[in-house]
């Protein structure tokens, strides 16, 4: 019966953002909409996942027509995970959006658009994560899309259109290889339904699925940022305000990991590009980390570690283990909590000292120990120290890999220590990256700064066009709850990493069979 | 499967002129290059329905098979809202992005800096002008406290002083 509640979470953002829209200038009552809106998805959420976990079949035909022939609404575990973390993290960014905005007397979010294109943006990303077919996550793309080009360019200031410009023109290609791709698919198979594709696809010639398959991970790819694809991210995510960022570094690429996972569940379960995968994703792990050494600006440093960080997510899928999965859906639950976390830390800095850059900051330490704390536990627990769930994420990877290696089942055994020898090095870079930015704004003392020369900064880069911010020494209340809730909740995933990690295996146990998916989709067979 | 060859021609000559302007520096060219190639690929949507056939409606004594693909009609529906969405918000942002080039940040309060502008060149003007009298009839008092030098010089200056009061009076 719970079935009824999945249409809703895409609809009720939907309603939310035309309610806000009409409420234009109440900003109070544009706010209220919108926080209890997602707050709403968000039970809603954690009740579908009750109901998938306790094996509730969860697939919705909107409209009336069967499956395939519909617009198909599908809720798995790992959809549910998803749901549910996804519409906690934009919560806790809206709140401190809301912080922000009232501190600001509005001057980042000057018109009334911040809040609707906020809660399209979120009725995308849940779109996408329960489409049950290719054109509706196609849709869910580009209802995500469309409001993150008006997030990105608020305000319309030039550093934000040339940024913007470079992000939309990205986006649109990647839209445009995901339409052709399920043209083609649907020419070759005469279905766009993601359960009757995984029937469909292993039917064709494999040199056909070969390019199909292609297709779809360029398209995914992009929105992934996974290396040679990622290039567009560390220039476009850093201009936009800082909840806008955050939001984005969280959520959107994990879209895209989201994509990337089903096309190699579900749809091209049969044929399998292992070995690209590992490859892409090692190199996504150590260009991608080098990259954030050189950066002063944090900002840039996080978008680097952030590309970088997905390649252990694409290692994870390479791997296509029982425990690769479940790996990688818990690495993706710790990465979107922690990089918006960092995101939204940096913004805080940014208020507070007045800059972003290691260079122009010194001695927030003793100006403000509470910020200080709110960086240092997230920052270690995305460079993996022991007993964050960073550290738990990757053993678990790393663990996955080392089985399979020993099983020799994915690819070459040599490849896959490589790449587990790729991801511990990234993970220390990241450390020594986050741990030097640290050091030299929270520690080093504010006397210092002045002509302050130091091996640890000799090749660091100043953002190209670093906008010059006037600080305000105050951290308005609200922002400071909203990003100390999600350090709390990263530490919870730490803390409840045993149940968690169940359930990711339970989900992955469900995405490794692609007969679970379409007997969820097609109870009966299909015809 | 039976397509139309033309239809697959129009695809290909779309695409390839869509991609090589989307190549150009200039937005306004990337937008029309972005439209050509989404139009050609709802041609290759359409490509893939297969041979043409009745309308799909299905009513009695129609035969389902003949009845032409209504899913990628459906699939082209979707993606031309989608793209004159996408479409409208890029004309916006070449619009801007022209604007900051053109005038830069400040920009924003051009218009009322050109109205500034305008009262303030009207005000000098008129200072001005009034400044230019002023002078001339200081001259032409100078210049009969010297002295008749001449007569017809002194004619000359009585009438352009008229003249200058005259048109002063005039105004």
């Amino acid at each position: 019966m719970t079935a009824v509640l999945v249409p809703l979470v895409v609809l009720l953002p939907l309603l939310g953002a035309a309610a806000a829209l009409i409420l234009g200038r109440r900003r109070r009552a544009q706010m209220a909409v919108s926080a209890s809106v997602l707050s709403a998805v968000a039970v809603i959420a954690i009740v579908l996942l009750a109901a998938v976990d306790g094996g509730e079949p969860m697939a919705v035909t909107v409209g009336g027509w069967e499956a395939p022939f519909g617009i198909l609404l599908v809720v798995d575990r790992l959809s549910a995970i998803m749901l549910i973390i996804s519409a906690i993290v934009l919560l806790g960014v809206l709140i401190y959006a809301v912080g922000q905005g009232v501190a600001d007397r509005h001057r980042e979010t000057p018109v009334s658009i911040f809040y609707p294109s906020y809660l399209i943006l979120s009725a995308g990303v849940f779109n996408a994560f329960i489409a049950g077919d290719l054109f509706n996550l196609y849709v869910g793309f580009e209802i995500l899309l469309s409001a993150s080009y008006v997030l990105l360019t608020l305000g319309g200031t030039g550093e934000r259109i040339r940024a913007g410009v470079t992000y939309i023109i990205v986006s649109l290609v990647s839209s445009l290889f995901f339409l052709s791709a399920i043209a083609l698919i649907y020419g070759a198979t005469g279905t766009a339904n993601i359960a009757h594709l995984s029937v469909r696809i292993a039917e064709l010639p494999s040199n056909v699925q070969l390019i199909l398959h292609l297709l779809l991970l360029i398209a995914f790819g992009i929105k992934a940022a996974v290396f040679p694809l990622s290039f567009w991210l560390p220039d476009s995510y850093p201009t936009a305000p800082a909840p806008v960022t955050a939001v984005f570094a969280g959520l959107l690429t994990k879209v895209g990991v989201y994509a990337i996972i089903r096309t190699e569940t579900v749809i091209f379960a049969e044929h399998d590009l292992t070995v690209l995968l590992m490859i892409i994703g090692g190199l996504t792990l150590l260009i991608g980390i080098l990259g954030a050494l050189t950066q002063a600006d944090i900002k840039r440093l996080l978008s680097f570690t952030l590309v970088s960080h997905i390649g252990y997510m694409i290692f994870g899928i390479a791997v296509g283990t029982e425990l690769g999965y479940a790996a990688t859906i818990y690495y993706v639950v710790h990465h979107i909590t922690v990089q918006t976390t960092l995101f939204l830390t940096t913004g805080l800095i940014e208020r507070f000292g007045g800059a972003t850059s290691i260079n122009r900051l010194a001695g927030l330490l003793k100006a403000s120990p509470l910020l200080a704390i709110l960086f240092f536990i997230p920052a270690l627990n995305l460079g993996g120290i022991p007993p964050f769930s960073g550290f738990l994420g990757k053993v678990g990877l790393f663990l996955a890999g080392a089985d399979d290696a020993g099983a020799d089942a994915a690819g070459p055994a040599w490849l896959i220590w490589t790449v587990i020898a790729a991801g511990t090095i990234t993970s220390l870079i990241t450390l020594y990256a986050l741990t030097r930015f640290w050091n030299m704004v929270f520690w080093r003392r504010r006397e210092e700064l002045e002509g302050y020369e130091s091996v640890l900064l000799e090749s660091v880069q100043e953002a190209p066009e670093g906008a010059t911010v006037t600080a305000t020494r105050t951290t308005p209340v609200l922002m400071v709850a909203a990003t100390t809730a999600l350090v709390v909740l990263t530490i919870l995933l730490t803390v409840f990493a045993g149940p968690l990690f169940d359930l990711t295996s339970r989900a992955a146990a469900n995405l490794v069979d692609p007969d679970v998916y379409v007997s969820l989709v097609f109870p009966r067979g299909i015809r | 499967m039976t397509g139309s060859l033309t239809l697959v021609g129009l695809m290909a000559v779309l695409f390839g002129a869509g991609i090589s302007i989307m190549l150009e520096r200039s937005l306004t060219r990337v937008l029309i290059g972005f439209l050509l190639v989404g139009n050609s690929v709802n041609i290759l949507i359409y490509l893939m329905s297969g041979s043409p056939g009745l309308a799909p409606i299905l009513n009695e004594g129609v035969d389902a098979a003949e009845i032409s693909d209504p899913l990628p009609q459906a699939f082209i529906l979707t993606a031309i809202v989608i793209n004159l969405g996408i479409t409208a918000f890029m004309l916006a942002l070449i619009y801007r992005s022209w604007w900051l080039a053109q005038l830069g940040v400040k920009g924003d309060e051009v218009d009322d800096v050109t109205d500034d502008i305008e009262d303030a060149e009207e005000a000098a003007d008129l200072i001005r002008s009034s400044a230019a009298d002023d002078a001339a009839i200081q001259e032409i008092i100078d210049a009969s406290d010297e002295g008749p030098e001449d007569l017809d010089e002194e004619l000359e200056l009585e009438a352009a002083a008229r003249d200058h009061v005259e048109g002063g009076g005039d105004r």
